[in-house]
């Protein structure tokens, strides 16, 4: 379970994120919407810490996840990070081997087994439904694949350390119609494994793979409901207008 | 009246409109000759472009042509210097003498003929410049016309001797003179030959092997202390440094870069010289380490700037997404930025060790020039840049040491070359492999 309370949020003078309370079960999908600069990106790269490493940033409130406070200072941010496992825009592979992708994070975290790690690479790419496409060539460079393939391998990549909460930032933006589908296929199979929140600019895409949506716009959490309730029936005008595409 | 107005008016319309046409007509041709006079304009651009090119090429071209010629005569020359002769009497059976044995004749190290093959006499060597102590000078005539007599009458007198005479004055009547045969300068003497005496007489001897070896030798422990080193600052600055520290430190490293390497070379020679000296009790200071270490130190703003910037020009994606999988900040560095920076740390790696090779004039100074294959880092070498710089001056233009000299260009070209090439050839197979 994940839990913000309280949010506050700034990049400089520029506040960023505005009194967000929010409550994410376990073993569901969350999506975040909005119009682009609405803070959605900044909202979900909380919850692994990344916004430490931009420069001249500033948080207050609380941030939850299985009731223990991430921000802590007794919390290891290389630890917290193997719990919460992330997936960018972009594919992002290493410029390393297929195999040797998926291993990093086991190699990181000091793994030795080999037959371990053989075993583990081979479920994170089949959880990652690319097994049967790449089982031949784990030795050749990331970079022969395809856009698609490469964001999957990035999604194997981050599943291989088992983590419990996944964050997606926008992980279909940059793919085609097919490899679309199949990572969407994928997040209906990963949800009873982890816990999963999704940043997306497609409206259909959040009505289609998530329980819960959340709507952002300026920094402010206007309206977190059921997906249903968000795209059939939503409460306040504003969210109305963004997904029937009157904005944004 | 209305049907006049309106009459009127249709026509105002049409004269408008066919303003309207003209001007559009005109506007169109007028943008026709811009377009004709732009297309004009880039196809000059075009041609001055490719013909500076060309010219520039052609040049380089030239100059590289220039050196193989001059240095590739060298082979053409003949082991003698050029106007003299070497004879013996008929009566000796040698024939010809390599470079390496004429020296070793005139050094008085062979003393026998026996060794060269021949009798077993001593050697009486006869250089040109005795004759005047055995004849007064009269007897040469006014304009030396009697000396080649002279030549020929000792020639003869001495069967086991060996004589050195200008060509000018070879007794050519005497019977008893025979010419040696030395041949031209040849590839194998100077490739494996271990002497570098381009002024010996009566037979240089161009070996070029200490001058290679002391090359590499010095270069190759420049790069070796300027690599980690270079490599760990690069890291420190692109990875660890604080903004502030970076923004004083990088400006100030590549300043170092523009210091002439002779004002390097002064440092080296009277701080760096007397204190390995000191420290390590040797008999000269002037060492291949002191090369090495302002080789070294020169190479390293060079290696530390590109590095550095390869490293930063890592994707912030390819970072956090290293973070993100719980790497800590360490293993980020050196399991993903610095395979990922690869091929611009060897560029970096690349200009540093062509900068090392190069170098001539630090070199110069703190190497104490000793042309002798080292066994040890702490003996005195000679580069092969330091020679060129060091001898052109002396050598006569055209002459063997002069095509010699060039040769050494040739060879210091080569070397870079392959240098340049193999790095590529590593860089794109790695950027082919993706590691």
């Amino acid at each position: 379970m994940i839990q913000a309370k309280d949010i506050n949020f700034y990049y400089g003078d520029f506040h960023a994120l505005k009194n967000i309370n929010m409550e994410m079960e376990a073993h569901t999908v969350t999506a975040f919407i909005g119009p682009s600069g609405c803070g959605k990106s900044t909202f979900l790269r909380l919850f692994n810490r990344m916004n430490e490493l931009i420069d001249n940033t500033r948080l207050t409130g609380e941030c939850l996840i299985d009731g223990q406070n991430i921000y802590q200072k007794s919390v290891q941010v290389d630890e917290l990070r193997k719990k919460v496992g992330m997936v960018f825009q972009k594919p992002n592979p290493f410029p390393k081997s297929i195999f040797e992708n998926v291993a990093y994070g086991l190699r990181v975290n000091d793994v030795r087994d080999k037959s371990y790690i053989n075993a583990k690479v081979e479920e994170s790419l089949r959880a990652a439904a690319l097994w049967d496409e790449v089982k031949d060539k784990l030795k050749k460079s990331a970079f022969e694949l395809s856009g698609g393939q490469q964001q999957r391998l990035c999604i194997a990549r981050a599943l291989a350390i088992s983590p419990s909460v996944l964050l997606m930032d926008e992980p279909a933006s940059a793919l085609d119609p097919i490899s679309t589908s199949k990572i969407e296929e994928l997040i209906h199979s990963l949800k009873k494994e982890y816990t999963i929140v999704i940043v997306t600019h497609n409206m259909q895409q959040a009505a289609r793979v998530s329980d819960k949506t959340g709507f952002f716009m300026l920094g402010e959490l206007v309206e977190y409901n059921d997906t249903k309730k968000i795209f059939l029936n939503p409460d306040k005008e504003q969210t109305q207008n963004y997904i029937t595409g009157r904005f944004g | 009246m209305t049907a006049r107005k309106v009459e009127f008016i249709f026509n105002a319309r049409r004269k408008t409109k066919r303003e309207n046409n003209m001007k559009d007509k005109k506007n169109f041709q007028l943008s026709i000759l811009n377009f004709q006079c732009r297309k004009i304009i880039e196809r000059m651009a075009k041609v001055m472009l490719t013909f500076s090119g060309s010219i520039t090429s052609l040049a380089i071209l030239l100059i590289i042509i220039f050196l193989f010629k001059e240095g590739l005569g060298l082979f053409h020359s003949p082991s003698v210097e050029k106007g003299y002769v070497l004879c013996v009497q008929t009566s000796n059976p040698i024939e010809t003498l390599t470079p390496e044995q004429i020296k070793k004749i005139f050094d008085e190290e062979i003393t026998s003929w026996n060794k060269l093959g021949g009798r077993n006499e001593a050697i009486k060597v006869f250089r040109f410049d005795d004759i005047f102590s055995m004849y007064p000078e009269e007897e040469f005539g006014q304009e030396y016309e009697l000396l080649p007599d002279k030549l020929g009458e000792v020639i003869s007198q001495n069967p086991n001797i060996i004589a050195y005479i200008p060509e000018q004055y070879l007794p050519k009547e005497n019977a008893s003179v025979k010419i040696l045969v030395s041949g031209n300068i040849r590839m194998t003497d100077f490739f494996k030959g271990k002497e570098w005496l381009p002024t010996a007489t009566p037979s240089p001897l161009f070996g070029v092997l200490p001058l290679i070896t002391g090359t590499l030798w010095v270069s190759f422990f420049a790069i070796l202390i300027a690599l980690p080193l270079g490599l760990g600052v690069a890291i420190y600055l692109s990875e660890l440094a604080g903004t502030r520290m970076r923004k004083l430190l990088k400006p100030t490293i590549e300043l170092l870069a523009g210091i002439p390497s002779v004002v390097y070379g002064f440092f080296g020679l009277v701080v760096l010289v007397p204190l390995i000296q000191k420290t390590l009790h040797l008999p000269v200071g002037e060492t291949a380490f002191a090369g090495s270490l302002i080789l070294a130190i020169m190479a390293l703003p060079t290696i530390i700037t590109i590095a550095e910037d390869a490293m930063r020009g890592t994707p912030k994606a390819m970072r956090e997404s290293s973070l993100a999988l719980g790497a800590t900040h360490w293993q980020t560095v050196y399991r993903v930025i610095v395979p990922y920076a690869s091929s611009g740390i060897m560029a970096a790696v690349v200009l540093g060790i062509g900068r090392a090779i190069g170098e001539t004039m630090a070199v110069l100074m703190v190497t104490g020039n000793a042309a002798v294959i080292p066994h040890s880092l702490f003996q005195p070498v000679r580069t092969i840049p330091a020679t060129i710089a060091a001898e052109l001056g002396e050598a006569p233009a055209g002459g063997a040491h002069y095509q010699s000299l060039f040769l050494l260009g040739c060879i210091l070209f080569v070397i870079t070359m392959l240098i340049s090439v193999s790095a590529e050839f590593i860089s794109k197979r790695q950027h082919n492999k993706g590691v």
